[in-house]
């Protein structure tokens, strides 16, 4: 045991602040994703464009005021599961360590559909995921900050390579998070008993509270 | 450069109430078909021109937006300006009609009138415009689509312009009406940012017609569409005067 502290905390599979943010965050992101691809309809950065039934807002200035407004949701939640993820070591409990040799055995298991999921515990492909997510979290916030305000914030655009340059960045990052989720439902959706834990909070069994920590 | 003409003349131009009644052809056959995306397909409809909960949230979540970017807003922060060799060619015509629609402007009879609160609210020639101090930069215009093209504008500095009629600069918004029945508006602080201008000129030359002649505004701080064009009357007004897209529901600020 890391944390012997707070029994509470330790006995769930997943603490509530992370349940609270995670479902808080889905929400957010939906409305994120519809009303960012109709924004990217108005302009297409690539050749193809959304479908409309995958948006929100009906027109430019709806999908804007949807993007705009949420944004700060996404943003407020986003900060709480950060600054509750560093104060609780979540991340470094959950998410670390990430070995080479390991990161190599979970990923052959992985490709080979041997999912062999352990209650409690993130594998290292797993781990992996979790802080490109982040990563890509923490560069879509800042690039769609930078293609907000590149007069105000014309440094972090030239950081980022200039106006044009961001828009795609914010666009890859878009694209890594999609994914992401895809992958996230389509694990959810083979080892379904994962659902239920990350609304009921789940139980911790001294067993894998051992691999846990 | 030619992918900026192609984007133009590819980008069918419709007005909001149009667009609407699409999207909701559209959104009907996509309901019938059975296809929902979860909740959130009822949420679609919510675009900030039915007046209903959820648009009054987004409206609400909007003017909270114009406050916090009139915060971030600098009034000493200059836009990046470019070298003439990357100016984008050709520029891209934009406004809510097509180009056939551009409005025509007898330049022998026109005049700028001014009115609110100001001191002179004598009208004003393109002559006597042309007197006043002039500038020049080479900025990037952002559209609220996102797209964005670098031009050169040339003309007088809106702040010289509001100091001659004698403007009370403490007043909250400039307003301005179009040849066009476009309108727009600036907050005090915009308005009077260095950079912000009554544009006479583009690349050298007299404003032609696609570009908004005989005057439009030009603010490398604002999205393309606070940068009205055929200007025919500036007025100083604490009332927010609004504009022809903010008040379908473009964001008032949209500062940059």
């Amino acid at each position: 045991m890391v944390c012997k502290g707070n029994d509470v905390r330790q006995k769930k599979l997943h603490p509530w602040p992370v349940r609270l943010t995670h479902w808080l965050n889905a929400a957010c992101m939906v409305c994120m994703f519809m009303s960012g691809w109709a924004i990217y309809n108005a302009s297409p950065l690539f050749s193809f464009r959304f479908p409309a039934s995958l948006t929100v807002g009906g027109w430019l200035g709806g999908a804007l005021a949807w993007h705009f407004a949420f944004m700060w949701l996404l943003l407020i939640n986003g900060a709480i599961y950060v600054l509750y993820g560093l104060a609780s070591r979540h991340f470094k409990r959950e998410l670390l360590p990430i070995g080479i040799a390991a990161l190599k055995h979970d990923l052959t298991d992985a490709l080979r559909f041997r999912l062999v999921h352990e209650k409690g515990v993130y594998n290292a492909v797993q781990r992996l995921m979790y802080w490109i997510v982040l990563a890509a979290g923490v560069l879509i916030v800042i690039s769609g900050v930078a293609i907000w305000k590149p007069v105000q914030l014309q440094e972090l655009v030239a950081l980022l390579g200039g106006y044009d340059v961001a828009r795609y960045v914010h666009f890859a990052a878009m694209a890594m998070i999609a994914a992401f989720v895809v992958i996230h439902l389509v694990l959810v959706i083979l080892v379904p008993k994962t659902l239920l834990p990350m609304i009921t909070g789940g139980v911790r069994t001294p067993d894998n509270e051992k691999n846990g920590s | 450069m030619t992918e900026f003409t192609k984007k133009t003349r590819q980008r069918v131009r419709i007005e909001p109430a149009q667009q609407l009644e699409l999207e909701n052809i559209q959104r009907r056959h996509f309901l019938r078909a059975g296809l929902t995306v979860g909740a959130m397909s009822m949420l679609t409809g919510c675009n900030l021109q039915d007046g209903d909960q959820v648009d009054k949230v987004l409206w609400a979540m909007s003017r909270w937006n114009d406050r916090v970017q009139a915060w971030l807003f600098s009034g000493r922060k200059l836009a990046p300006t470019f070298a003439r060799a990357q100016i984008t060619k050709p520029f891209p015509f934009n406004a809510f009609y097509g180009q056939d629609d551009i409005p025509e402007v007898d330049l022998t009879s026109y005049s700028l009138a001014v009115s609110g609160r100001i001191r002179d609210k004598a009208p004003w020639t393109l002559e006597s415009l042309r007197k006043l101090p002039q500038r020049s930069d080479i900025t990037r215009l952002i559209c609220v689509e996102g797209w964005s093209a670098i031009g050169q504008w040339g003309g007088v500095p809106l702040k010289t312009f509001l100091e001659h009629i004698g403007a009370d600069t403490t007043a909250k918004f400039v307003g301005f009406k179009c040849a066009d029945r476009y309108y727009s508006s600036l907050d005090m602080p915009t308005a009077l940012h260095p950079q912000t201008l009554l544009a006479l000129d583009y690349a050298d030359v007299a404003l032609p017609p696609e570009y908004g002649y005989p005057l439009r505004v030009r603010v490398p701080t604002k999205l393309g569409f606070k940068n009205p064009k055929h200007v025919v009357e500036i007025f100083v007004s604490n009332d927010n005067p609004g504009g022809y897209w903010e008040d379908q529901g473009y964001n008032w600020f949209s500062g940059i």
